[in-house]
Formats: C-alpha cells, sequence, structure tokens
C-alpha cells in the first residue's frame, strides 16, 4: 500500500477507533438494559412476594381464599371477606361506572355541544382521574358518607327484604366503597370509550344517516357496535383499576372482617387489609399478608393482560 | 334544466338560488337546477366546485356540519326540504345516499340490506326485500350463499353494489351517487355503470364523477360546475347544464367546452 | 310507492302522503327516544363532573382557612392540641420521596424509551416491552408497596424514605416510559438522517439532536408521573412510614403529606381533620398545576 497516508483522512479514521465504537456500542447496550428492567421488575415483584408469602401458602394452602378467620392472637389467617369485598366493591362500581361513562363518552364524541366547550368538559374528566386516592377519601368520610347514610336508611326501610338491602347502613361500608370506586374508574372508562367511539369511520356514521337513522339509530346500532372492543377493554382496565385501589376505600370501608351480602354492612378489600395491617405486623402474618398480596397481584394481572389484549386487536384494526 | 327540452319530464328536485355556506365563508353560490325525474343528472367540474357539496344538500347530509348553513330554496316535489317543519331524517328515507368509498357497515351482508328497513319497522317479508334489493343491484347470483358473511369481506366493487342494494332496500325515490366509482376498478365500474341504467326506470338518479367518459355514457342531463377564486377563497357555482349531448358536443360556454375535451380540471 | 307513477311537481299539495311523511312529528316514538337519550347523556355528564367539583369545593373550603406559612413551618399537632400545628416535615417528606423516585424512575425511564423507540422499533422485543410496560402500570400501588417492603425495608433493617422512593420510582417508571417513547416517536426521521450523514455517532444522535427535539413532551410525562407519585398514599404507609418530627436522614422513618391526611382523616379531633383538608388542597394544587402545565407544554408543540 501507499507509505504515505492522506494526512486530510487522518481525522476521520481517528473517530472510528475500536474504543468509540465500542462505547457506542456499549450505550445501546445500556438503554437495552434498563428496557429489560422493566420484564425484571415484573418477575421481580412476583417472584419477591412470592418467596415471602411461601411460610403462609405452605401453612394455609387455598384454604386461605375461602375460609373467613383473621387472627393474630392464634396466627391462623384466611382471607374470604376480603377477596369477597375486593370483586364485590369492584363489580359494583363497574355497575355504576359503565353505563355513566360509557354515556359520558357518547357525550363528548359526538357534536352535543360546541367543539370550544367539549375539549375543556374532556379536561376535566381527566382531572377526575388526576386528584389523589387519599383526597377522595377525605370527601368520602366527611361528605359522601352522610348523604348516603341518610339515603341508605330510605332504601333499608323500603327495600330491607331484599337481601342487598338488608342491614341498616351505619355510615361507612361496601356501598360507600363501591361508589367511590366508580367516580374512581369512571374516566378511566369514558377516556378509552371516547377513544375507540371517536375512531369509528366517519364513513358508517354517514351511510347509517343517509340511509335515514336518527342519531339515537346511528349511535347505538353502527357507532358503538363498531367501538365494542375498545370499550370492553376500558372497562376491564377500570376493573383492574378498582380491584387495586386502596386508600379511598380503605377509608370508607369499614374494615370489617366479614362477608356480608348485604351492601350497607361494612367490609373489607385486600388492598384495606394491606394498608391497616402491613405496618404493625409481625411473623406468619406478614406472611399471610403477603399471600393476600399475590392474590391480588394475580387478579389484576389477569384482569390487565386481558385488557390489554383487547385494546391492543382494536388498535390494529 | 330547461324544462322546454320536449321530452315529458316532471322536475322532482328543484333548487333555486341556493347559497351554501360553512361559517361565513360561501362555499357555492347561486345554485339553480331542476332534477327530472326517472333520469340521471351528472354533476361534473374541477375539485373544490361544490358538486358533493350541492348533492348532499338535497338530503340534508350536510346539517351534520355544524357551521353548515344554506340560503335560497331547495324543493322537493314542491316541498320546501329546508322549511323548519321537515325532518331531516324522513327526508333521508326518501332520498337515499351512496358515498364514495364503499362503506358497508361491520354486520353481515343481509344486515347491511336489512338495516334500513329495520328501521322503519318494515313489516313484510325480509328475506325477500333483502334478495330484492340484491338482485337489483346485480349483486345477488354473487352473494347469495354467503348471506350470513361479513360485508366487509366483499371485494371494493361489489362493497359498492352491496351500498347501492342497501340504498334500494329503503325504496327510496331519488339516489344520489356521490363519486360512486372514484375507489372502484374499471371492471366494477362497468358493472355500476349499467347498473344505473337499469335503476333509472324506479328511481331518479343523481351522480356526481370526475370521469369525463361516465358523464357522457350513463347520463341524460348533465351540470357542469366551474369555481371561481374570490377574496374570501373559491366558491363554486353552476356554469351550465343542459341535456349530455349539448353539453358534451355543443357547449355555450368556453370552460365547459375546455373542461370536457380535457384541456382543464 | 316506487310501483306507482310519482305524482308531478304540480299535483303535489301540502297534504299529500309523502309530504306528509317528511314532516317532523314531535311526538313520534322515534323522535321521544331520540330527546329522551340526548337528555340522558347530558345527565351522565353532569354526573361526571358533580364530584370533581365538589371534591374541589370541599378541599378549597376546608382546606383553604388553614393556608399560611405555618402549614409548611410548624410539626403536626398532638391529639390532644386544639389549634395551631403545621405540616412542614410532611411536605420535606413527600418532596424527598418524590425526589428520590425521580432521581431513580427518570433517568431509567428516559434511558428505556431510548432503547424502545431508537433501537428497537418494530422488533418484537420492543413490543413486548411496551405490554409488560402497561402491564406494570396495571400493578396495583399497594402491592408495589408490598414489594418495597420485601425488597428495601426488609433488607436495609427499617423504614425509610429511600424504601418509599423506591415504591414511587416502580409506579412513576413505566408512565415516563410510555410517554418518552412516545415523545421520541414524534422526532421525524429525517433528523436522524441528517445526523448519521453528517458522520454521529448513535449516541452523539440521540443525545444531540433526537433528545432535545424530544425534551418538552418527555417534560410533560415526567411532570405527570411526579404529580400522580406525589399524591399515592398506599405504597408509603409501610415504607417511608410516618414520623411526627423532622426527618433526621433518608434512612428514617418519614413522614409524607399523602399519609398524614390518611392518618388525620381518620382521627376524631377537629384541629387533625383540619390539617388533613388542608394537605389534600396541597396535594390537589400540586396535581392540577402538573395537569395543567403539561397541557399547556402539549399544545404549544
Amino acid at each position: 500500500m501507499a507509505v504515505s497516508p492522506n494526512r486530510e483522512l487522518e481525522p476521520m479514521k481517528r473517530d472510528r477507533t475500536p474504543f468509540a465504537r465500542n462505547l457506542d456500542t456499549a450505550f445501546v447496550w445500556l438503554t437495552g438494559g434498563f428496557a429489560g428492567l422493566i420484564a425484571l421488575l415484573l418477575i421481580a415483584i412476583a417472584v419477591r412476594v412470592g418467596v415471602d408469602a411461601s411460610p403462609a401458602m405452605a401453612k394455609f394452602g387455598l384454604g386461605f381464599l375461602f375460609e373467613s378467620r383473621w387472627n393474630p392472637v392464634t396466627d391462623v389467617y384466611s382471607a374470604f371477606p376480603q377477596i369477597y369485598g375486593t370483586l364485590v366493591s369492584s363489580f359494583l362500581a363497574l355497575f355504576l361506572a359503565v353505563p355513566i361513562g360509557l354515556g359520558v363518552a357518547i357525550f363528548l364524541s359526538e357534536d352535543f355541544i360546541p367543539a370550544k366547550i367539549q375539549r375543556p368538559v374532556v379536561f376535566l374528566i381527566e382531572l377526575l382521574a388526576a386528584i389523589p386516592s387519599v383526597v377522595y377519601g377525605l370527601w368520602g368520610i366527611f361528605v359522601l358518607i352522610p348523604i348516603l347514610r341518610d339515603l341508605g336508611k330510605g332504601i333499608h326501610q323500603s327495600l330491607g327484604w331484599l337481601p342487598l338491602f338488608s342491614t341498616s347502613p351505619s355510615g361507612p361500608g361496601m356501598y360507600v366503597a363501591g361508589i367511590i370506586l366508580g367516580i374512581m374508574i369512571l374516566p378511566i372508562i369514558t377516556a378509552i370509550a371516547r377513544d375507540a367511539l371517536v375512531a369509528v369511520p366517519i364513513e358508517l356514521r354517514q351511510a347509517a344517516y343517509g340511509l335515514g337513522a336518527t342519531r339515537w339509530e346511528t349511535i347505538l346500532q353502527i357507532i358503538v357496535p363498531a367501538a365494542f372492543s375498545g370499550i370492553v377493554g376500558g372497562i376491564m382496565l377500570a376493573l383492574g383499576r378498582a380491584m387495586g385501589e386502596t386508600m379511598a376505600v380503605t377509608m370508607v370501608i369499614g374494615n370489617a372482617n366479614k362477608a356480608n351480602i348485604s351492601l350497607f354492612d361494612q367490609g373489607s378489600t385486600v388492598s384495606s387489609l394491606l394498608a391497616n395491617q402491613f405496618a404493625e405486623a409481625s411473623g406468619l402474618q406478614v406472611a399471610s399478608l403477603m399471600y393476600a398480596a399475590i392474590v391480588l397481584f394475580v387478579l389484576t394481572l389477569i384482569v390487565n393482560i386481558l385488557a390489554q389484549v383487547v385494546v391492543k386487536r382494536v388498535n390494529r384494526i | 334544466m330547461a324544462t322546454s327540452t320536449g321530452v315529458s319530464t316532471s322536475t322532482i328536485i328543484s333548487s333555486k338560488d341556493a347559497n351554501i355556506y360553512y361559517g361565513n365563508f360561501l362555499a357555492v353560490r347561486d345554485v339553480t337546477i331542476d332534477i327530472p325525474k326517472n333520469s340521471i343528472t351528472a354533476f361534473i367540474g374541477p375539485s373544490g366546485c361544490g358538486k358533493s357539496t350541492v348533492l348532499r344538500c338535497f338530503n340534508r347530509l350536510n346539517d351534520l356540519i355544524t357551521s353548515f348553513k344554506m340560503r335560497g330554496s331547495i324543493h322537493y316535489h314542491g316541498q320546501d326540504l329546508y322549511s323548519p317543519e321537515i325532518d331531516p331524517v324522513a327526508v333521508r328515507r326518501q332520498i337515499g345516499m351512496v358515498f364514495q368509498k364503499p362503506n358497508p357497515f361491520p354486520k353481515s351482508i343481509y344486515d347491511n340490506i336489512a338495516f334500513g328497513p329495520r328501521l322503519v319497522k318494515y313489516r313484510g317479508n325480509m328475506d325477500e326485500l333483502v334478495e330484492r334489493s340484491l338482485r337489483g343491484a346485480a349483486l345477488w347470483d354473487e352473494v347469495k350463499d354467503k348471506l350470513r358473511e361479513s360485508g366487509l369481506a366483499l371485494s371494493g366493487g361489489q362493497q359498492q353494489r352491496l351500498c347501492i342494494a342497501r340504498a334500494i332496500a329503503m325504496q327510496p325515490d331519488v339516489i344520489l351517487m356521490d363519486e360512486p366509482c372514484a375507489a372502484l376498478d374499471p371492471i366494477s365500474t362497468l358493472k355500476v355503470e349499467d347498473l344505473l341504467q337499469e335503476l333509472k326506470e324506479k328511481y331518479t338518479i343523481v351522480i356526481v364523477t370526475h370521469n369525463m367518459q361516465q358523464a357522457s355514457r350513463a347520463s341524460d342531463y348533465t351540470a357542469f360546475f366551474n369555481v371561481e377564486q374570490t377574496e374570501r377563497g373559491r366558491t363554486g357555482y353552476i356554469a351550465e347544464c343542459d341535456r349530455t349531448e349539448v353539453i358534451f358536443q355543443n357547449p355555450q360556454q368556453q370552460a365547459t367546452q375546455a373542461y370536457v375535451s380535457g384541456r382543464f380540471g | 310507492m316506487n310501483s306507482n307513477p310519482s305524482p308531478t311537481i304540480d299535483d303535489v299539495s301540502s297534504t299529500s302522503p309523502l309530504i306528509k311523511r317528511l314532516q317532523r312529528q314531535p311526538s313520534s316514538p322515534r323522535t321521544l327516544f331520540n330527546s329522551f337519550m340526548t337528555g340522558l347523556v347530558f345527565v351522565c355528564a353532569a354526573c361526571a363532573i358533580i364530584p370533581l367539583f365538589a371534591v374541589l369545593w370541599y378541599v378549597i373550603s376546608q382546606g383553604g382557612a388553614r393556608l399560611s406559612t405555618d402549614l409548611f413551618t410548624q410539626l403536626p399537632p398532638a391529639a390532644n392540641v386544639l389549634k395551631g400545628g403545621g405540616f412542614g416535615n410532611a411536605f420535606i417528606g413527600t418532596l424527598t420521596t418524590v425526589g428520590i423516585g425521580s432521581a431513580i424512575a427518570i433517568p431509567c425511564g428516559i434511558l428505556a424509551a431510548i432503547f424502545l423507540s431508537e433501537f428497537a422499533k418494530g422488533t418484537r422485543l420492543a413490543d413486548w416491552i411496551g405490554f409488560l410496560t402497561n402491564v406494570l402500570s396495571g400493578v396495583p400501588s399497594i402491592v408495589v408497596g408490598v414489594f418495597a417492603y420485601s425488597t428495601v425495608v426488609l433488607t436495609t433493617g427499617g423504614f425509610s424514605a429511600v424504601a418509599g422512593g423506591f415504591a414511587l420510582a416502580v409506579l412513576m417508571l413505566p408512565i415516563i416510559v410510555r410517554t418518552a417513547t412516545e415523545a421520541l416517536a414524534l422526532v421525524p426521521q429525517e433528523s436522524r438522517q441528517a445526523a448519521v450523514g453528517l458522520g454521529a455517532t448513535r449516541f452523539q444522535t440521540v443525545a444531540r439532536v433526537v433528545l432535545p427535539a424530544a425534551l418538552p413532551p418527555i417534560l410533560t410525562g415526567v411532570m405527570l408521573a411526579v404529580a400522580r407519585a406525589s399524591g399515592e398514599t398506599a405504597p408509603l404507609i409501610f415504607t417511608a412510614l410516618f414520623k411526627n418530627f423532622w426527618a433526621d436522614g433518608v434512612w428514617e422513618p418519614t413522614a409524607t403529606l399523602s399519609v398524614l391526611v390518611f392518618n388525620f382523616a381518620t382521627t376524631p379531633y377537629k384541629n387533625q381533620q383540619e390539617l388533613a383538608a388542608a394537605g389534600s388542597l396541597i396535594l390537589v394544587l400540586m396535581v392540577l398545576t402538573a395537569s395543567i402545565l403539561s397541557r399547556l407544554v402539549v399544545k404549544r408543540q
């Protein structure tokens, strides 16, 4: 090869020293490592909590899920009332929030009000999701409970023969938890359902109007069915959120270790159990609380994964 | 359109000095046109000249746009379509619409056709109506064995004929078509054009098209729309309308001549 | 009606069946149903908005009266103290725990986002990690608290601001990853090609071109994550715990505003309940400010 190297190309060569190249590759690997951290975190949560729960799992087995004893004195634990409370309060929340949330989503995806007013309303609904849970709890204790107690007493007097309303409300209870959870998950349902409704092609709407459908015939028979899976995905994400929600529920549910069919009775959820007892627990009680946490983790994991799959399928269409 | 053309016609839609606004912007001005019954009227002209806008005024589909305003009058069988006592939903029952892009509902072929009749609680035999409508749109033989399959599974040309069948099923008086062949291949286009000739026996058709041959081949009357630049934007107007052969062979205006011979637009 | 010859323009009077059919029928079932449903969604919207204003009104009216510098300089009052006090220690504690959480989550989240949008875009790996990010954001905050207890409190031997900050970091991470990935994806491909064309390495392209261009929306995501973390309570009650005095360091139990609200809301003492409302007001103001600011940043884009 030529003996004298071209001096002007020298700096260029220097730029690609093996060191610099390795540094660049290292940067890519570094970022990859942090991305991998997310997967690692999920696994770590399951493993750490699982390992710490294992003494309780070994001792109580699956009976933990179906029996109603929580006794730190005799060191015997099972969490049926809490699991029951988690499910009942969450589904009560869905029962209230799905129709209203869907109604709001329709309201905000159609031109019922001018766009100038519509945008701020969308923002207000988003703010509803931003308010901290503990603030809802405070409001629940001092505002919602006094209102609902009187309302609940009236319902108990007239409909007390129904098992659902068979006890007299004493303030906090399952019904307050369900209602406050409903308020908290409403913005999730609204946001995702609205996205799904807005994504329905304008052509379908025009086709329905062109055939002489009224606005509501178009909405109910064409637009909502076309957005159906997105709406379902949103509802499931909201269910996952409701099951894991802690502070507001803990503050208004009454924290009684029982599973009563009556919504006016006090109860507890897995998360309220953890919030109340964890800081002062020790020994097998901690392991049992970890066991309850694992149950909650698995429940929300299943719901969330299903929701992701449904929403993803919608996005692909 | 001149009513003195000799052929016995009765006017079904009659627009007089219609000015169409979006907000303060005048989109189309001075639309005066009569649509004769049982004929095919084509709207041609360069893009942005307001052909589709005018078409959508005929069945009040523009009502869906909040900034839309119409001044002047459009009469249908002598009734002012924009008078306050008129129900736009009822108008769209009588005056159907086929869109540029085939837009079947994400439902079965059968349910696509039955959607409109079910809205009005059709009391007759639905199977029969579906078959009649599909035959009317020359689609029956291709889909008779898969009525329960999704309308979206059909080819583009079939989807557009499904949309036509869906419009026919409402037993309308007039069918408006907004560039119905724009998204179709040439063979499907020919099929739809053949269909138009059959349909005009029963219905009055108004069709917007960019395709000169289609207008000259398929229509009886042609309205040529043009557009002028004003300080507020581009405003469309009807430059000339007459029998199709007059527009294509002996137009009165230079712009029409230039457009139909393909020199601009 | 198509079987009969249609009437011509002259012989249709305004009483003909066809014209009748075109006219509005205010009392027809369809019209009534339409109006009813429209009314119903207006009611739904009102039902959704009322709680927001009710909560805001409550914290402003109950907490606003206590707003003063005392809140930020004094310690929480004991149960038998009828007047005065503040939550200076809890306010500092919230800043500390959120600060620790941010210090962990922001760099991790942005680096992970760089990988997802710059180096692994469109790959199966990126899809999976994106999916897991969404799943992670669905893990209940109380479970994250249990995890932080197990990994930090148990291994370091006690409740601390660091344990609380770690829990908050896990909650902030998916929000930052998701918003930063979206922000980076908005940077036009041309900018990257221009940088690479000038001989920039991948690191230089990201650090000097892509990241600065995506900074405003990334900041939005960071702000939202910080706002959400400052209101979080569940993961703190058994990690940072609480303490009525000023913190001695980050390895000590630490009071936070949100836990103070929780503790004082459930006491029967008026003075403490008022402080809970004032604490709520501060939390809500922080969250609202962050939401509105991030809204403005997005709008300016």
